[in-house]
């Protein structure tokens, strides 16, 4: 049975590409797979007689105990006929219906065919999670051809309500299923039936189990997704809605019914919404125009029927159930595709509007008619045997009120059946008057009649010729059916054509007299159906229903989704101080014992120096001093860690601090100079009172916490695993490269993509275009060069140009180091500063070199190390401006930063590699002549990773808020790019800024209108943010 | 077992440096909430410091005796932190200049989409465009469904074409000649 879903899965994959290569003959091929199964099935028949069918039990996910079990019985070998059967009938079909030019044949194909591996997997499973799978997977395919036609309204709104009606109903079986399963102790269907549970779990299970059925076999209140699925193209109501899907509620409520059947809430559920489903659907179907909406209000009334027979107990009953089942696949199918034949030959499946088609297309009227009869119980039809059956079967049974009332709706039901299938094949194929204008006053013509193919005609003719061949055999149904019908109580039934003039023959004689009676006055009926108007439509209620679901939706998000971000932080931080209010008075935490006011007098001091920098930086207004400030307090902090004896991280900490404070003025000289005023006085003492309680519940937590500790701390071995393993003496230098190397791992990777993303912000195209070098700052104009220009420097301007022009055009052993400068604009370079940077720059890189090889065994490491490179690039940055960051880092940070994460984590790989676990280290010692002996660890290299990462990332910072912000506020005065026209126009701008210094950023570039010469207004550079521009 | 009890001047100054953090951090002003964040950091970072116990030499083998070292592992834990608060602050610095760019300011707005989400659960107005405006029937919508069939319909170009259905179209013979235009 795997090897045929197998095919059925191969068959569904191969569909697009058949359907491209082949056009529509390829549903020929299609064909293959579900007749693949009928054929199958019919060669067990003998087995499955037997009652030896064959099984195939497969182990897929043990620790669930979900095996791919499958079994043929009676009712899975019935199942599969009419799956594989009718599946390949609709797809030869198919070949023929559609035009050839019609859309998403392919995929139309390829879900077609998997929806028949679902059902056949579904049919024949006997796992119950298994069967809950397949039953989804039959959902899924069957919303997507619901929906095939995904352009339009209609199919959306049916495709989407059918598949959230029958997964509600799937989840519920599943919690049925699940409960059955975790009760019976096997989730093997076949345990299950021969030992089922029994009690309060089984009727809770039962009525989740029949909840899933009726969604899927569309019983009232249930029912309305089907007759909104005929949005569906007509083959897909004719297998889906007709033969397969709704059926697998009816299936299973049969495989299930031998062991539940006599359950009262079993009975009392299926005796219900079966009857009433019979009646209801008759009653609808009767007052339908479109041929399709007929035949499908008529479905529901027949799946009514069907899971009254095979879901109430009593083996008379579900012997006829079965064969019931397996004639309205036939003709209901039939009549489907009956109606596509219509439909494509005259272009309306209006019945008001189709007059003398049967004339037209004898061969398709015909099929109709034998389907019709079958449908309607003529005899010597499938429908009458299973009917007479039925009534013979029900009539026994109808020995309680309740009992009588189900044959009562029975006659009902049929009667009204027999009036709505009269009615469908006089409205398709009778000749009769038509109105003269519609509803719309349009006027109503015959319609033209084309010929369709013999292949259209075939499948249909097929079906319907089967139901009056089975109806003449009952004799071999029953044999084939018995078995099933054995697993259910009671009184053996019988299928006969003639069983004499018992009560069932006149009750049948009834039917078909009231119903042509019904037909008859069918004028009459519809008047009289027209004025019943219905209180409460099931399809409105939940239309309704999904609408309420909505606004409460809307409701919830309004009240939680604010899109304020400080009032989700405000919410996020005080429910931290009430559960860590509560954590702490309640859990019984001892308070410390005692409390030392300090471990050295200086803490008080640059504590103090910490939290006073602090304050002031929240309160002042103006950003560069917030950010000094904030500085100061960091500062603070490095030196309290200094105090601690922790001199890693007060190295660490300052050069953070150093480089966060010249990041902070790179971008500050584009944002306004103050901070905007805000004054909103309650909301900011609320600020104020939410941040005292969390600074309050934080101090006791940090009071509380350390107290707490029962264990002692792993760091205690950490001094001699780091020199013994680690093979260094900086014990926090080789935790992060060694003991705690994944941690650091993790954490420079966050670094990476942080960096990235600062990249990924400021360089809005690309970020890997080229790197400014000072030989490619020819002719563009000058950096940092939005202060106006004294008339002295602009001619000093010219011959510095002139010089540079000369000194590069020989580039050789003379050049001038730090070079770029001469890109700066002149008021901009100053000379201090360049001596200095030259004096420095190589110092600090070997500074940083040396902090990145020593760190192993005194303070330093590759962090350290990184961020003092990186400092010494952002002096030369400051000192020549972002020509001369090219030269002296001509390297992409990319570049950079992966070779560091592919380092560090390289590293690990190969110690793997040698056979150590990821990201040991290995020492290595060997003697050098002159250096004597050097011990190498190879951790050293996951530094070095470190080391290129953090490099990476400065550098990366720099290239983005530095030189690209740049390049945008020069880009936003594109003036400035000429020297000769600057000093005129560029002054306007300079003018304005030192009148506005708090809008002197969002100014620029705008005052263009003045343009005399104000020579040496020099106002400019005392606004608060010029300096760092 | 080292000496775990609190020395109270660090966590005081983790306690302030906390309040002054999450009074910055519940600012509109993005400059201002990452100073917050820088604050906050720097305030758990003590917290760390001070859950390692009391102050101790340097945790430098050889150099520090074993016993009166700090303890190494908050420094290890505190020292990836501050670096990733470096990459952190690059990263805020850049959405506030982001921001500075396209809106000449660098303040948190409200989610515009949030509000009108809120207004309009307010007016009970559906929350978004549904395929169900409850207007037509099954009836009305049946009567429009067709399918793409039948071989007369447009010249077949060959398996393959692109699909030509508009909505509620199927294969009706154009009629010949005249107005096409």
């Amino acid at each position: 049975m795997l090897l045929l879903l197998a095919v059925h899965l191969a068959m569904a994959l191969a569909a697009p590409v058949l359907v491209s290569r082949l056009g529509r003959r390829a549903f020929f091929v299609l064909a293959l797979a579900p007749a693949s199964a009928a054929v199958w099935a019919l060669s067990q028949t003998r087995a499955v007689l037997d009652g030896d069918g064959p099984t195939e039990v497969v182990a897929w996910v043990p620790a669930l105990s979900i095996e791919l079990a499958f079994r043929l019985d009676t009712l899975g070998w019935l199942m599969t006929l009419l799956v594989g059967g009718v599946g390949a009938l609709v797809l030869v079909y198919c070949a023929a219906y559609f035009s050839a030019s019609a859309g998403g044949l392919g995929r139309f194909g390829g879900v077609l065919v998997a929806f028949a591996g679902a059902m056949l997997g579904l049919v024949t499973t006997d796992d119950l999670l298994l069967l809950y799978v397949f039953w989804e997977l039959t959902t899924v395919f069957s919303y997507l051809l619901i929906g095939h036609y995904s352009d339009r309204k209609a199919s959306r709104r049916a495709a989407m309500q059918a598949i959230i009606l029958t997964t509600f109903g799937g989840l519920a079986m599943l919690v049925g299923l699940v409960l059955l399963g975790e009760a019976g102790g096997s989730y093997r269907v076949s345990d299950v039936l021969a030992d089922p549970p029994t009690g309060a779990v089984a009727s809770v299970a039962v009525v989740l189990l029949l909840l899933g059925a009726l969604s899927k076999s569309a019983l009232v209140p249930l029912h309305f997704w089907l007759p909104a699925a005929m949005a569906a193209p007509t083959p897909v109501s004719a297998y889906l809605h007709a033969a397969a899907m709704v059926k697998a509620g009816v299936y299973l409520v049969a495989r299930f019914a031998p062991a539940f059947a006599d359950l009262p809430v079993w009975k009392a559920v299926v005796a219900v919404a079966g009857t009433w489903t019979l009646v209801h659907g008759g009653y609808r179907a009767l007052r339908q125009y479109d041929l399709k909406l007929v035949l499908a209000f008529g479905t529901v009334s027949q799946l009514g029927l069907l899971v009254l027979l095979v879901g109430l107990p009593g083996r008379a009953t579900a012997l006829a159930g079965l064969a019931m089942l397996g004639a309205h696949a036939m003709f209901k199918a039939s009549l489907f595709l009956v109606v596509g034949i219509v439909d494509a030959a005259t272009g309306t499946r209006d019945l008001r509007r189709l007059t003398g088609v049967g004339r037209a297309l004898p061969l398709t009227a015909t099929a109709g008619a034998l389907a019709t009869l079958s449908m309607i119980g003529m005899f010597p039809f499938a429908g009458f045997v299973a009917k007479e059956a039925a009534l013979e079967a029900l009539l026994a049974e109808a020995t309680t009120p309740s009992g009588l009332l189900v044959v009562v709706g029975m006659v009902v039901g049929s009667a009204l059946t027999v009036a709505y299938g009269l009615r469908f094949w006089w409205g398709a194929f009778a000749d009769k008057r038509l109105p003269a204008t519609d509803d719309d006053g349009a006027p109503v013509e015959p319609p033209h009649v084309s010929r369709p193919s013999l292949v259209l005609v075939a499948p249909a003719a097929v079906l319907a010729v089967l139901g009056l061949v089975t109806g003449l055999l009952p004799g071999l149904g029953e044999t084939l059916l018995a078995p099933h019908a054995a697993g259910y109580a009671g009184e053996e039934g019988h299928l006969v054509l003639w069983a004499g003039f018992k009560p069932a023959f006149w009750l049948t004689v009834l039917v078909l007299a009231a119903g042509a009676a019904m037909f008859a006055a069918r004028a009459w009926v519809e008047r009289a159906q027209s004025r019943v108007s219905v209180p409460l439509d099931a399809d409105r209620a939940y239309r309704r229903l999904m609408r309420r679901l909505d606004d409460a939706a809307a409701d919830v998000t309004a009240l939680t989704q604010r899109g304020s971000l400080p009032f989700y932080l405000g919410v996020i931080l005080l429910a931290m101080v009430a559960l860590q209010t509560v954590a702490l008075t309640r859990t019984g935490l001892p308070g410390p014992d005692e409390v030392r006011l300090y471990d050295r007098p200086a803490q008080l001091v640059v504590g103090g120096l910490a939290v006073a920098g602090a304050v002031l930086a929240a309160n002042a207004r103006r950003r560069l001093k917030a950010v000094v400030l904030a500085g100061v307090s960091g500062y603070g902090v490095a030196a309290l860690f200094m105090l601690h004896g922790a001199p890693d991280l007060a190295l660490t900490q300052v050069l953070v601090e150093t480089v966060t404070l010249v990041v902070f003025v790179l971008v500050l000289r584009r944002l306004p100079a103050y901070f905007s005023v805000r004054p909103l006085a309650a909301s900011r003492w609320l600020r104020m009172a939410i941040g005292v309680a969390s600074g309050l519940v934080v101090g006791a937590l940090a009071l509380v916490v350390p107290t707490a500790r029962v264990h002692p701390p792993v760091s205690e071995d950490f001094p001699e695993e780091a020199y013994v393993f680690g093979g260094g003496r900086n014990i926090v230098n080789v935790t992060l490269v060694d003991i705690r190397a994944w941690d650091t791992t993790g954490e420079i990777a966050v670094l990476l993509v942080a960096a990235t993303g600062v990249a990924s912000l400021i360089f809005l195209s690309t970020r890997s275009g080229s790197i400014f070098r000072s030989s490619s700052a020819r002719g563009s104009g000058y950096v940092w060069d939005s202060v106006p220009q004294p008339a002295v420097i602009r001619r000093l301007t010219v011959d510095a140009r002139a010089q540079h022009a000369a000194g590069t055009l020989s580039p050789g052993r003379n050049r001038e180091w730090l070079g770029a400068g001469s890109t700066l604009a002149p008021q901009r370079r100053s000379v201090v500063f360049e001596i200095i940077t030259r004096l420095l720059f190589h110092s600090m890189v070997v500074v940083g070199l040396y902090l990145l090889f020593a760190g192993h065994n005194s303070p330093g490491g590759g962090f350290a190390g990184g961020l003092v490179v990186g400092i010494a690039l952002i002096v030369r940055y400051l000192a020549g401006g972002r020509y001369e960051l090219g030269d002296a880092a001509p390297v992409h940070p990319g570049l950079l930063l992966g070779l560091g994460l592919f380092l560090s984590a390289g590293v690990g790989l190969v110690a793997v590699l040698a056979g150590g676990s990821l990201l040991q280290s290995v020492i290595i010692e060997f003697a050098v002549p002159v250096l004597g002996p050097i011990k190498l660890v190879t951790s050293v290299f996951f530094d070095i990773g470190v080391f290129l990462l953090v490099l990476g990332v400065v550098l990366d910072v720099l290239r983005s808020l530095g030189a690209e912000i740049d390049r945008h506020s020069e880009e936003a005065a594109p003036d400035s790019a000429d020297p000769e026209v600057r000093g005129t126009e560029r002054v306007s701008a300079g003018a304005r800024e030192g009148q506005d210094p708090g809008a002197g950023a969002g100014t620029r570039g705008r005052g263009t209108s003045m343009s005399e010469p104000i020579d040496g207004s020099l106002s400019g550079r005392g606004t608060g943010e010029g300096g760092g521009r | 077992m080292i000496d775990t009890s609190p020395s109270l001047a660090l966590v005081v100054v983790a306690a302030a440096l906390t309040a002054v953090g999450v009074y910055l951090l519940l600012e509109r002003s993005l400059t201002r909430v990452l100073l917050g964040v820088i604050f906050l950091s720097n305030a758990v970072n003590v917290v760390l410091l001070v859950s390692g116990g009391r102050a101790g030499g340097a945790p430098i083998v050889d150099y520090t005796d074993e016993d009166s070292m700090s303890d190494p592992l908050p420094q290890a834990l505190i020292l990836t932190a501050i670096v990733i608060t470096l990459g952190m602050t690059a990263f805020l610095l850049a959405m506030a200049y982001r921001s500075w760019q396209l809106n000449q300011h660098d303040e948190v707005q409200d989610d515009l989409e949030d509000r009108r989400v809120a207004q309009r659960a307010a007016r009970d107005e559906a929350a978004y465009l549904s395929d169900d405006d409850g207007t037509t029937t099954l009836e009305q919508e049946a009567a429009e469904v067709h399918d793409e069939t039948g071989d007369d319909g447009p010249p077949s170009s060959g398996p393959g074409t692109p699909p030509s259905s508009a909505p509620g179209s199927h294969a009706v013979p154009t009629p010949e000649g005249g107005d096409a235009r």
